[in-house]
């Protein structure tokens, strides 16, 4: 057998998209599948994905878990680990239609839970730390089972197969959410596994990525030291748990991450005002490791916004597109096009420039 | 006992115009002029082969050839062994070396190749877009903390910041010359990056050169003072060092003449000899206690460096020395040079500085303390893929001391112990100091560490990595060739071809 996602690193291209309300209009799914349409062939049939924000609000209190198990056996083992931390809250299929164009399913469950309150006190730590660290031993010691989404009232969708088709194939349709984010992978190696599909997940930051850093082993190495465990040895796994370091455990905000993954060159650092200066210099002085090198464009989503950012040199491309209270962001000025076939505005932004948008306060 | 000399002397009678200048230039008295028969002569048994007279020759009418006069060989008992049995049977004494190590011994850097970019990812064209290669070393906050108004508080402790990840490693004042330490203090300062004073003190015509020179203080204490650890950008705490791991420095009287007496404020004359440990330093807690005398001397304003020698458990000393406050560790590998060493120590004792580097990096990421401290390699860095090999493997920067005295024209003849370096650098003979110029060696140096950094870069952009801080601990980029599977564990670093 070849070995999976995980066992060996697999380098991949990739087309991505977005679109997101400001004012927190929910849509469904139809646009964001039609999108990767245009951008067929900057995928190769080998993943596809989706996340959606706000998709589950009758049940935003709990932890949306996205499971893929390999049979009944590693499920009842992983549902006896969750059953130790976590009271079930709701535990459903997630429904599928069925495709000739996408095979091997595993078993994909849906399981909302609430952290037990005692094992917090217990463990002295907040319930997101909680969710994170299950999360991991899952992924990394239970064989056959893999959390692949694990966030508030959001979810991820991903398989082996075209991302058109993944997003048919999980009736997308019929959710309907105030930003949506997807991507189409282009993998050198069959990843195997449909855990290697994007985007990939860390409690509400998803992360659809486009390209092949270069960074990979600094970065993994340095990130593993705080917990986290690469088990996909992908670009897109270890971005995710950098921006879960950086703004939930290190408190910066999307800026100031975007100043540690993209830095700014010294020299431009160099012209800049006297305090933005110190506090450039701050952050590539205390973060070296975590700054991302390579070619890439990564979109960000989080719980109300989401942030697209593009490597220093911009050796991906990327561009952003707004209309009314839309913003969309994609691989290719194309893809927009599907979205919004009258947008006018539309503009690529700088290399390392972070493109933040934030749905309205209490519209999410 | 007498033996045919090592190296023969073979000249050129015809091309020979009896000019002298073998005979002024060696100062190892080879070479002279026989008046009567109007021919130049040489005592062989005298050469070291610097090849000074060869070099200077005007009419190349000299070379210096491996002797074939052999004893019966033997694969077990080598010529070297068995006059080295002979010389101490005669003498009594300890063997004596200098350099590095030179035995056929591996050297992990040539048996690790370096990835490049092909079709998934773009290689970066260094002349065409920015390539970084400045670092920072010294320890890095676990957690960033804000003012009350919500800003990042950016205050840090002491970092040290260079222009590129090499600097010069100590040889203090009187193991090499003052027109040395000349070339190394103002080339480090023209380059951005620092020089080490070793143990010797510094010499108050360097003190200008303050913000690119490392303090050392050894166990012998020479030459340190307050104003001293105050004039540099960082001190550094000499526990070790790779060629004599477990003993102290040593200069012999012969060396420690005028100035050099002075500037490690002893009398004229005497043998400087470090004791093994420092005497106040027993163990770790003890470390600690000195790191931190060091850094209140000069009011937390300086990284403090503790400098260890490669040995056996140096993952787990180096995780208690990330412990004890210092800012940087530097590790000197086994075949790391020195102006005098016991041949036996120098040849035996020590490992490999590839591994140990690997090592230290690894298990201080097992404990979560790699954050604590900045890893400074050196013993044997010998060019610009030694460099990248180490950074990918874990350092944050390297140390270079033989290439250094290469560029400034040392020709490894490994005689430095003998006070006579004809090249003008392991010596203190006025006469052989003024062959080294200052302009001219720190010009070499200079170029020796552009040529470097150019090459770091193209290194860098094939790999398709524009910042040095991407390359560090980033063993992905680097793969084996010929090497065991404990040894690929211990580099952690996957075979070529996997
Ligand atoms: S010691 Fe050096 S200068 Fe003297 S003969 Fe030998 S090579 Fe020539
Ligand atoms: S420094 Fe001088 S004596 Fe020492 S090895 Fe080099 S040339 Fe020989």
């Amino acid at each position: 057998m070849s070995p999976l996602e995980g066992q060996v690193r697999i380098p991949s291209g990739c087309a991505v998209s977005a679109m997101i309300s400001k004012d927190g209009r929910r849509m469904n799914g139809e646009s964001i599948i039609e999108s990767m349409i245009p951008m067929h062939d900057r995928s190769n049939g080998l993943g596809g994905g989706f996340a959606a924000y706000g998709i589950y609000p009758e049940y935003r209190d709990f932890y949306a878990l996205h499971i893929f198990f390999n049979n009944r056996a590693c499920q009842s083992e992983c549902m006896t680990l969750l059953k130790e931390y976590f009271e079930i809250v709701q535990d459903e299929h997630i429904k599928v239609r069925k495709m000739p164009q996408i095979t091997d399913e595993p078993i994909i469950r849906r399981v909302f839970v609430s952290p037990m309150q005692s094992v917090l006190r217990h463990l002295q730590i907040d319930d997101k730390e909680l969710v994170v660290r299950i999360v991991n031993r899952i992924n990394s010691q239970l064989d056959g089972s893999y959390v692949f989404s694990c966030g508030k009232n959001m979810g991820a969708f991903k398989a082996v197969g075209f991302p058109e088709d993944v997003g048919r194939y999980y009736r997308l349709e019929e959710y309907d959410a105030y930003c949506w984010t997807a991507h189409g992978r282009y993998p050198t190696n069959t990843p195997g596994w449909w855990g290697g599909a994007h985007p990939f997940c860390m409690l509400d930051y998803s992360i659809v990525h486009n390209g092949e850093i270069s960074s990979y082993d600094a970065n993994r190495r340095f990130i593993e030291m705080y917990g986290y465990k690469c088990t996909l040895q992908t670009d897109t796994e270890v971005i995710t748990y950098i921006a879960d370091y950086l703004l939930r455990r290190q408190g910066l905000n999307l800026e100031e991450m975007a100043a540690v993954i993209a830095a700014p060159f010294w020299s431009t650092i160099e012209g800049e005002s006297e305090e933005k200066k110190k506090k450039l210099t701050y952050l590539r002085t205390v973060f070296p490791s975590l700054l991302v090198t390579g070619p890439f464009s990564i979109i960000l989503g989080f719980e109300g916004g989401l942030m697209a950012l593009n490597d220093r040199l911009k050796l991906r491309s990327m561009v952003v597109g707004e209309q009314d209270d839309m913003v969309y962001i994609a691989s290719e000025e194309a893809a927009i096009r599907v979205m919004a076939p009258d947008i006018k505005h539309i503009w690529a932004p700088a290399g390392g420039e972070p493109v933040i948008v934030k749905v309205k306060e209490g519209a999410f | 006992m007498n033996f045919y000399p090592e190296f023969e002397v073979v000249r050129n009678d015809s091309r020979c115009i009896r000019c002298r200048v073998c005979e002024r230039q060696c100062a190892n008295e080879v070479h002279w002029f026989d008046a009567d028969g109007k021919v130049m002569l040489s005592d062989e048994s005298k050469c070291v082969n610097c090849q000074r007279c060869v070099t200077l020759c005007p009419t190349r009418a000299l070379k210096i050839v491996k002797s074939d006069c052999r004893l019966r060989e033997n694969a077990n008992y080598s010529d070297q062994t068995i006059k080295e049995i002979y010389r101490q049977a005669e003498t009594g004494g300890v063997l004596l070396s200098s350099m590095g190590n030179p035995n056929p011994l591996p050297v992990y850097w040539d048996k690790i190749l370096i990835n490049a970019s092909q079709v998934t990812n773009p290689p970066i064209d260094p002349l065409r877009e920015p390539m970084e290669t400045r670092v920072f070393l010294g320890k890095k906050p676990d957690h960033i903390t804000r003012n009350p108004d919500g800003s990042l508080d950016t205050t840090l402790s002491p970092q040290l910041s260079l222009s590129m990840p090499v600097m010069f490693s100590a040889m203090s004042y009187g193991s090499i010359s003052y027109n040395a330490h000349a070339s190394l203090a103002r080339a480090a300062t023209e380059l951005g990056i620092c020089y080490n004073t070793g143990e010797g003190g510094l010499h108050e015509d360097f003190y200008k050169y303050g913000k690119n020179t490392i303090v050392q203080v050894a166990s012998g204490r020479f030459g340190v003072h307050k104003d001293y650890l105050e004039a540099g950008a960082a001190i550094e705490i000499k526990m070790g060092q790779g060629a004599k791991p477990g003993i102290g420095g040593h200069l012999p009287g012969t060396k420690a003449v005028g100035d050099v007496a002075k500037t490690r404020m002893i009398p004229e004359g005497s043998d400087a000899i470090s004791p093994a440990p420092h005497h106040d330093i027993y163990s770790i807690e003890d470390l600690r206690q000195l790191v931190y005398s060091l850094k209140e001397a000069t009011e937390y304003r300086l990284p403090v460096i503790v400098k260890v020698a490669a040995v056996h458990n140096i993952a787990a000393i180096a995780s208690g020395i990330a412990r004890s406050g210092a800012d940087i560790i530097a590790i000197d590998g086994f075949r790391g040079g020195t102006g005098a060493a016991p041949t036996r120590i120098r040849d035996n004792v020590g490992i490999p500085i590839e591994l140990a580097l690997a090592a230290v990096d690894q298990r201080l990421r097992d404990e979560g303390i790699r954050n604590n401290v900045s890893i400074i390699c050196g013993g044997s860095v010998r060019s610009a893929a030694d460099v990248v090999k180490a950074i990918a493997l874990g350092a944050d920067a390297c140390y270079i001391a033989t290439a250094a005295c290469l560029a400034m024209g040392c020709h490894l003849c490994r005689s430095c112990h003998t006070g006579k370096c004809n090249w003008g650098i392991a010596t203190q003979r006025p006469d052989l100091v003024k062959r080294l110029n200052p302009d001219i060696g720190s010009q070499r140096l200079v170029n020796l560490m552009t040529a470097w950094r150019h090459e770091i870069k193209e290194l860098m952009g094939g790999m398709g990595i524009n910042s040095i801080e991407s390359l560090r601990g980033n063993r992905l980029m680097l793969r084996g060739v010929g090497l065991t599977e404990k040894e690929l564990q211990i580099l952690g670093i996957s075979h070529a071809g996997e």
